[in-house]
């Protein structure tokens, strides 16, 4: 991996070195990709790179990170790739984000974003042919002053190394900028990592996210700013008329209200946050609402379980043998027959989105945001104000978590902010605050879902065939990146996770679109959060039909000679062994187990609930073996597991947005309840050593964690639960 | 009209409306951003600041109301339960994405303060209102119990 990779970049490009402000020095990968570097007094810019690291003379190391944190450990993760490389103690490492610039792009998308868990996996050889061409270059620099061969000079704790010699790194940062870059800075080996892998490295964002000091994007002021919310037509679809001022006139700190560009609201303007908030409250508005989508949910779940039972639109698996295989399944002597049913899902980060636009003095603007997408939120912003790209600048902050909401193809809040900044005329800065009840209400839902399937038992003991029917609103369609992911129809989001399982599964699939005006987005583990769940319940009626332990069911649909399978198999194994998984159930608890590989991780989950009195569950523990090729950084991992499982969970029990005549019944948190603290059970992780490519693992703890609650629910009850949220199947919990 | 808020050691002078949240004074006016707004409606606790060394949330409480009371926000708490708390909050990296932290760290420390060993039940009931999307809930419990054990040493 490590030899291809090398030899990519440099076939890409090559490295420089030129100069930069302050004595420092800078080593960054131009437009194509390539490794450039710089020192002594002119801006980055003006070489046509921008720095990936920054080495300054007093020894500090900053890595630039072009992701966004949003607490999946990013800002950590990219820091330890370059320390690494470079010998440096973590204490002597900084951070900062990176600007909106396409030279930060993704490797995996070809734009700058943070999505997919990508973001470790398209960084790993990036950051660390950074860091190793720092090092070479500070030692080849040494090497010349001290007169001695440069393979006899090391980097070692942040100092440069050779006999009786020592120096900080930040004594050479001018001389080594002057050099030119090796073509192919070596990468340390594997086996001498001793950041990579070490368990544990603080994070680098503990300190100031303990004292309240980390900047988010709300808490950003600048000068001649108003604060605005919108007003947004309770239906999805539906356009502005007309509005009247009303009595916001008389909110204290009011400003002014202006319809939005387009007709998608009325933006009402104050001195604060608080005054726009309750001056917003007293503007009445008209909306025309021909093109509005008038439907409930109960509308919706006919009309899905209406296509359900039609003949599918695509043939995802291709071989025209959806019906055959359907009748197959149910002529099996033992066949298990389900419809499944996933509910919207809002994202509900905890910080309610906002953004700041403000006129720079250069006559563009700029934009303050814990930004996920920059590839379309520059452009979108660029468009509204009617500037060129280069004129409009992204300053990225903590984010307040995502899920994915803070990444759509129209980059939705920043074009409001725009909006709102232009309608105002342009002059001043505009804050854009949603509250909690314009998240829940403002659509980029997860889809709903509905699937049907169909299984059949041969007589040995193993699938004999699988049909499935799934139903969804395209995620992708008509956006951005369809191209990518829509093929001869069909959404691979609506259908990944089964598709594409490591099982080996006879499998004949098909698939419907449902169609909205109302947008609908990925959330953490796109199709997989459904997918996850569908799967592995079926895994489980299939195995109880079978007469099979769940483990062992599983384990005999893998074929460990095949990687992929192998690796399945190898977290469902550890999991079952940590958990002291042995087949037996006990009275008043269950134990489930639910197995998913997403984003080229593997998951495994074995959870026990238990029973009270009245019938009600308990989550108890959950442990989770994962395999996401090399861990960089074992805590974060660990952290991001327990994290996906208690988001995953709290959906899965009692979340759902739900729509009447068209409009979101679910105002604030006590509509949609987070999962709170005596919901959360005990989480133990425990991590595959391995020597992969690294893979994400900010998404792929979620899609297990719902159906390994369903099994162990069944367990203990008899009851299937192929309905969600829990809450409406008639689960309670304690 | 104007208000005389006692915050963080300081007197200061608030122009304001009487029914204003005191988060969005405390945010919005004094430039104090550690506090978080989550939801306006005392359901997430991310709004929690201390009145008179006591957890409350600001998003609901009106300026008018504070009277005499004391406020402390994040960026002051400094009592020894305080220091245990961030301590034990750095050591076991317990932050995600951070947002809701300020208001976890503010109720943790009102929890020790009135009670010193609190069980896992004792943290749950108290902590519940604190919701954290990103779910650390699992090592906010650990933190506490180590800040308890820091307190004790
Ligand atoms: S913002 Fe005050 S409790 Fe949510
Ligand atoms: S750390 Fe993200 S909401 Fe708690």
């Amino acid at each position: 991996m490590n030899a291809s990779n090398t030899a990519s970049l440099s076939r890409r490009g090559f490295l420089k070195s030129a100069a930069l402000l302050g004595g420092a020095m800078v080593i960054g990968f131009n437009a194509g990709g390539a490794l450039a570097i710089s020192t002594g007094s002119a801006p980055a810019e003006a070489v046509g790179f921008n720095p990936f690291v920054k080495i300054g003379p007093d020894g500090t190391v900053t890595v630039v990170v072009k992701h966004f944190e949003m607490g999946q450990g990013t800002s950590t993760g990219l820091t330890t790739l370059v320390a690494e490389e470079m010998n440096v103690p973590w204490e002597q490492m900084a951070v900062e984000f990176s600007p909106s610039d396409e030279k930060y792009k993704n490797l995996a998308f070809g734009g700058q974003g943070t999505g997919g868990s990508t973001a470790m996996a398209n960084s790993y050889l990036q950051y660390r042919q950074a860091g190793a061409a720092a090092r070479d270059m500070l030692i080849r620099a040494a090497a010349a002053e001290w007169k001695v061969e440069a393979a006899d000079v090391t980097i070692e704790n942040g100092q440069l190394v050779s006999g009786d010699k020592t120096a900080s790194i930040g004594a050479f940062v001018e001389q080594a900028g002057m050099l030119e870059p090796a073509a192919e800075p070596v990468l340390k080996d594997a086996a001498s990592f001793t950041l990579i892998g070490k368990d544990k490295l603080p994070r680098k964002d503990s300190m100031a996210k303990t004292t309240g000091k980390a900047m988010f994007a709300m808490d950003v002021t600048v000068p001649n700013m108003v604060y605005v919310t919108i007003l947004r037509s309770p239906l999805f679809g539906g356009t502005l008329k007309s509005f009247e001022v009303g009595g916001a006139a008389e909110v204290n700190g009011f400003v002014d209200a202006r319809a939005l560009p387009d007709n998608s609201g009325v933006a009402v303007y104050a001195e604060s946050t608080w005054a726009a908030i309750k001056a917003r409250r007293s503007v009445t508005a008209d909306w025309d609402n021909a093109a509005a989508d008038t439907r409930g949910s109960a509308e919706m779940l006919s009309e899905y379980t209406e296509k359900l039972s039609a003949a599918p639109t695509y043939d995802v698996t291709g071989k025209g043998d959806l019906t055959e295989m359907e009748e197959a399944a149910k002529a099996a002597s033992r066949s298990v027959s389900a419809d499944f049913h996933f509910p919207l899902l809002a994202h509900a980060p905890m910080e309610p989105l906002n953004c700041v636009i403000e006129p720079t003095a250069e006559g563009g603007v700029r934009v303050h945001d814990g930004c996920q997408f920059p590839m379309i939120t520059h452009p979108t912003v660029a468009a509204i104000t009617q500037l060129p790209p280069e004129k409009v600048e992204i300053i990225t902050y903590y984010a307040g978590g995502s899920f994915g909401r803070r990444a759509n193809a129209q980059s939705d809040y920043h074009a409001q902010a725009a909006m709102a900044f232009v309608a105002l005329g342009g002059e001043k800065a505009v804050k854009l605050v949603w509250t909690r009840e314009d998240d829940l209400a403002g659509g980029f839902y997860r889809p709903m879902f509905a699937q049907r399937a169909h299984i059949g038992i041969g007589d040995d003991g193993k699938v004999s065939a699988w049909s499935q029917h799934t139903v969804a609103q395209s995620i992708f369609k008509g956006g951005p990146m369809e191209s990518f992911v829509v093929h001869d129809g069909v959404d691979h989001s609506s259908v990944e996770g089964v598709v594409d399982t490591p099982y080996q599964l006879p499998m004949a699939l098909g698939l419907t679109d449902y169609e909205s005006p109302m947008p609908v987005l990925w959330w953490r583990s796109v199709g997989h959060s459904q997918s996850g769940y569908t799967m592995e319940v079926l895994m489980d009626m299939a195995a109880e039909a079978a007469g099979q332990d769940p483990v062992d069911f599983r384990l005999a649909h893998l074929d460990e000679e095949d990687e992929n399978q192998a690796r399945l198999a190898g977290v469902l194994k550890l999991a079952a062994e940590k958990a002291g998984w042995d087949g037996k159930q006990v009275d008043g608890k269950g134990r489930g187990v639910a197995v998913h590989k997403s984003f080229d991780t593997y998951v495994a989950q074995v959870m026990d609930v238990s029973l009270d009195a009245e019938g009600a569950i308990s989550i108890d523990k959950v442990v989770c073996a994962v395999d996401c090729g090399v861990a960089v950084n074992p805590d974060v991992i660990r952290a991001q597991m327990e994290g996906a499982i208690g988001y995953g969970l709290g959906a899965v029990m009692r979340n759902e947005i739900t729509l009447k005549d068209g409009i979101v019944e679910q105002g604030n948190f006590p509509d949609y309840e987070p999962l709170r603290i005596s919901d959360m059970p005990v989480v133990d992780v425990h991590i595959v050593p391995s020597d992969k490519a690294p893979s994400g693992v900010g998404e792929p703890g979620l899609p297990p964690a719902g159906p390994a609650l369903a099994n162990a629910i069944h367990a203990a009850t008899g009851k299937r639960i192929t309905s969600l949220p829990m809450t409406s199947a008639g689960i309670s919990f304690a | 009209m104007s208000i005389t808020l006692k915050i963080n050691g300081e007197t200061r002078e608030i122009d304001a409306d009487a029914d204003t949240p005191l988060l969005w004074v405390i945010r919005d006016e004094l430039n104090l951003t550690g506090t978080k707004f989550g939801c306006g409606v005392a359901s997430c606790g991310a709004c929690t600041v201390h009145l008179n060394g006591k957890p409350q949330r600001s998003c609901v409480f009106p300026i008018g109301a504070v009277g005499e009371n004391e406020i402390t926000t994040i960026e002051k708490v400094d009592t020894p339960e305080a220091k245990a708390v961030q301590t034990a909050w750095q050591e076991l990296d317990v932050v995600q994405c951070g947002y809701c932290q300020s208001g976890q760290i503010m109720s943790a420390i009102g929890l020790l303060s009135d009670n010193a060993k609190p069980s896992d039940e004792e943290i749950d009931t108290f902590m519940h209102g604190n919701a954290c999307r990103c779910a650390t809930y699992h090592r906010i419990r650990a933190a506490i119990h180590r800040a308890s054990d820091i307190l004790e040493a």
